[in-house]
């Protein structure tokens, strides 16, 4: 009565486990890898082809006197744009000196009193916001209050319109930079006496120093290549100066109105004023990011 | 303090920066007077040190809410000059297409449809792309080591300036484009969207290069996201059998689908407001085309082009295409903000 097991139980192939090739699934997922990966090369080509272009183009310009002299006139050639760039540093100057000591306290304020409160969460919230306003309508704003009210465009509203751009970049940035210090260095700081002042001031600020350092130059990086808010605040000047409350030269103006008038020189010097811009903004962005990722605490 | 008749007085000198200065002093019980006034300068200092504390508080405080005064009145400033402009040509101004100079008689309805249009395109190409390469970015299909300095890399576009951008569109990208223009034209041309002579300065260019510049910002917001959603979905994805891409089609961007769509209203909201791009790339026309080969205008190309020769009214009518340009960017950041916080308090 005993049947053999083998009858019972035929032998069975070993099934084969992995997906066809062929399989409907094995090409859908092999297409939306080349897809994305294809995606990926299509979003980095036009930072590599910037680069190289911009160094093409403006490096065989690029000499001593771009950093001396002033532009040529219309018809001629040679010349450089240094006036733009003493400009540009004379209205970022006026621009930091704004937005950095307001956007530093309003993230001390975030990080060490207001943690968690309603005050903090709408402060953030504008913060954001202010973040999203378009460039040119900073420029608006301070056309509207400082060159409507002094009669003059000026370096001084080009600045006003700048730090209004690095205010919340500032701020941001920094009460990140204050959150990453330890609560327990607060803690013992209070605990040997010091009050919440000497704490911020003697304790977090020095350590919280290099992030905030990063934070103003991130933001520096950002204003120093906004041409928006200068177009009808700082305008434009053809010659030196270094006077707050006068029209002032910088370079993303001056590569503005160099790229739109039909003359060869003044393009050749947009395109070597974009090398040194360019240059100077990845640089500083760089260098900040790298900064950054390395702060741990 | 009372130690066996005598007292000690323990001096907290403040911090004067390096070490905390602490003075003893023991007296006997005598010398109550000197005690106390002792004492009382302790209190004096602390009451001092309370004082600065506070006043410290104060101006932290002063300075937060300072950032919210600031965008509130950066919104009165340009709502104040453009008033003139408003009482003038009211809400007909948003759909009108004359801009006169001449006979001061404005309308921003071109340029309102140049930015709605610009925008669109920019996020048509942009939101698929930047969707992809996040999916890309996140989910192990490349190392580390080559994923790392490609995400790097991609934040650094948001870097480069936008005039530079625009120059090299200007000098590359548009004589680079023109050919496929000039093809796409001749065998499309029938589809109005493609109609007109392709010169190169036209709302399809434009929206190209915004495209460029935003999709960091969809790239680096959805990869947050796709970062922050818990491995459990992925493991019991796959553990239902679904391949890699089913895993990601059908679970992961569906749950982090509230974050993509508010990283795609900030990439809007900058698309919207990107000036120097625009100005010189979209062509400065004052008309409302259905192609997208001719060129056109959006709020900001207006702004940049005429603000330095315009005249009284006409700066207060540019004012109020400004202030429009505010209440269109303002609503697309404030309901981004709103989106991402909802989804991050989810988390």
């Amino acid at each position: 009565m005993t049947t053999p097991l083998n009858d019972a139980l035929p032998a069975v192939e070993p099934i084969d486990l992995t997906r066809s090739k062929t399989s409907s699934k094995t090409i859908m997922s092999v297409s939306l890898t080349v897809i994305t990966g294809f995606f990926t090369l299509l979003v980095l080509a036009p930072l590599v082809a910037v680069v190289f272009d911009v160094a093409r183009e403006g490096l065989p310009r690029l000499g001593l006197e771009s950093f001396t002299e002033l532009p040529p006139p219309p018809g001629l050639t040679d010349g450089g744009f240094g006036h733009a760039i003493v400009g540009s540093l004379i209205t970022l100057g006026i621009a930091t000196a704004f937005s950095t000591p307001f956007g530093i306290l309003a993230a001390i304020y975030l990080s060490e009193f207001g943690r968690g409160s309603r005050v903090a969460y709408w402060v953030r919230f504008s913060a954001n916001v202010l973040t999203g306003v378009p460039a040119i309508l900073a420029g608006l704003f301070a056309y509207s209050l400082v060159v409507a009210t002094m009669g003059n465009f000026s370096a001084f509203a080009g600045g006003v319109a700048l730090a209004v751009l690095m205010l919340p970049i500032v701020m941001r940035t920094a009460e990140e930079g204050l959150m990453l210090i330890p609560h327990e260095v607060r803690l013992a700081a209070l605990g040997i006496g010091a009050t919440r002042f000497q704490t911020i001031t003697q304790i977090v600020l020095p350590a919280a120093l290099p992030a905030i350092a990063t934070a103003v130059t991130l933001a520096l990086a950002r204003a120093a290549g906004e041409a928006a808010p200068l177009l009808f605040t700082a305008l434009n000047n053809n010659f030196w100066s270094t006077d707050a409350f006068a029209p002032i030269a910088t370079l993303p103006v001056l590569i503005y109105f160099f790229a739109i008038i039909p003359f060869r020189a003044q393009q050749e010097l947009a395109w070597a004023a974009a090398l040194v811009l360019l240059g100077i903004v990845l640089i500083v962005s760089i260098v900040a990011r790298l900064i950054a990722r390395q702060k741990k605490y | 303090m009372i130690v066996g008749g005598s007292t000690i007085v323990i001096n907290v000198n403040g911090w004067n920066g390096k070490q905390p200065v602490y003075e003893c002093k023991t007296m006997s019980a005598g010398t109550e007077g000197a005690t106390q006034s002792n004492r009382g300068s302790l209190e004096k200092r602390l009451s001092k040190q309370s004082l600065l504390d506070q006043g410290f508080f104060w101006l932290t405080l002063v300075m937060a809410i300072g950032i919210a005064a600031v965008l509130a009145f950066v919104i009165y400033e340009i709502g104040r000059s453009a008033l003139p402009a408003i009482q003038t040509f009211g809400l007909g101004f948003l759909f009108s297409t004359t801009w006169d100079p001449v006979q001061n008689v404005y309308g921003a309805l071109p340029q309102i449809y140049g930015t709605l249009v610009t925008s669109a395109i920019a996020l048509f190409l942009a939101v698929p792309i930047g969707v992809g390469v996040a999916v890309f970015l996140t989910e192990d299909f490349v190392p580390g080591y080559i994923r790392t300095p490609i995400s790097f890399a991609i934040e650094l576009i948001v870097a480069i300036p936008s005039v530079v951008l625009g120059l090299w569109g200007i000098f590359v990208f548009i004589p680079f484009i023109r050919p496929f223009y000039q093809v796409l034209n001749s065998t499309l041309g029938w589809i109005p969207l493609f109609a007109g002579v392709p010169r190169g300065y036209s709302l399809l260019t434009l929206g190209i290069i915004l495209a460029i510049m935003i999709v960091p910002i969809i790239i680096s917001i959805t990869r947050g996201t796709l970062l922050s959603l818990p491995p459990e979905l992925r493991q019991g994805a796959m553990a239902m059998g679904a391949t890699r891409w089913e895993t990601i089609i059908r679970v992961l961007i569906p749950a982090g689908l509230s974050g993509i769509i508010g990283s795609v209203m900030l990439a809007f909201g900058r698309a919207m407001g990107e000036t120097m791009v625009a100005a010189m790339l979209v062509g400065n026309s004052n008309r409302i085309s259905i192609s997208l080969m001719n060129p056109g205008a959006t709020i900001t190309s207006l702004i940049a082009s005429q603000f330095g020769e315009a005249g009284r009214t006409q700066v207060a009518a540019l004012l109020y295409s400004g202030l429009v340009l505010m209440v269109l960017t303002l609503l697309v950041n404030i309901f981004a903000e709103m989106i991402i916080k909802k989804f991050q308090n989810v988390e």
